[in-house]
């Protein structure tokens, strides 16, 4: 801070449109992942850089009032859904990770492939989310 | 006919994205380099895009959308530091 106050009342404004369209563009790469480019990886990534970008138009603490989260943990609850889908498959007496799919009939989609890997991808989109915001808000915390 | 218009517009925008460049090593202030790399960066938005035309498929369509919020996120944490002098603040009201 040079010594004045600066008014950022442009870029709060439009944070707070944006911000929600990352999340949306992301949620929708997460999903997108298993038939077109996407997935948990570049989901996770986008997700972490609206919060960058809220980070950005408002301050630390703000924003740790907003998403009370300690991202380690979330890091850590990614990779153990990571295992557990692993280790899931030992229930059905088939190798570790295997992964199935089926296709069910759901109320407003209609005939819908459902694939076990989209909780492998869960996983992966809660490590890199946690990862990219411990690194930014440890980095960022400085003094 | 329609194939040659797409490469024409591509060269102009290699050109306009080279003379960019130009502007982001000679640039004699920081702001100059920073509004230069935003446009080379829209720039980018219209190269993906025409080639994803030229090639025919729609897969690069999510990249376009994904070089628009990093530049526009780039752009704004480039412009923080320059104002303040840090990027993250502890807390806004000091």
């Amino acid at each position: 801070m040079n010594g004045h106050d600066t008014n950022d009342l442009i870029l709060q404004t439009i944070t707070k449109v944006t911000s929600f369209i990352i999340l949306l563009f992301s949620f929708h790469l997460f999903l997108a992942g298993h038939n077109n480019p996407g997935g948990g990886f570049i989901g996770g990534l986008m997700t972490s850089s609206a919060i960058v970008l809220l980070l950005l138009a408002y301050d630390l603490k703000t924003v740790r009032q907003a998403l009370p989260i300690n991202f380690i943990y979330v890091a850590a609850a990614g990779l153990l859904i990571a295992i557990l889908t692993g280790v899931g498959s030992f229930l059905f007496n088939v190798p570790f990770l295997s992964h199935s799919f089926g296709y069910f009939q759901l109320p407003i989609l209609g005939k819908t492939e459902l694939a076990t890997a989209v909780l492998f991808d869960i996983g992966v989109y809660l490590v890199v989310v946690g990862i990219t915001m411990t690194i930014i808000q440890t980095i960022g915390e400085k003094e | 006919m329609f194939e040659l218009i797409i490469y024409t517009a591509l060269g102009i925008l290699a050109l306009s994205t080279f003379l960019y460049v130009i502007r982001v090593i000679k640039g004699p202030t920081v702001p100059d380099r920073v509004v230069a790399l935003d446009s080379i960066g829209i720039n980018l938005i219209a190269i993906t895009g025409l080639l994803c035309i030229l090639l025919n498929t729609s897969v690069f369509l999510d990249i376009i959308l994904l070089f628009g919020i990093l530049a526009f996120i780039g752009t704004v944490a480039f412009s923080k530091f320059l104002e303040k002098g840090e990027i993250i603040e502890n807390d806004r009201r000091r």
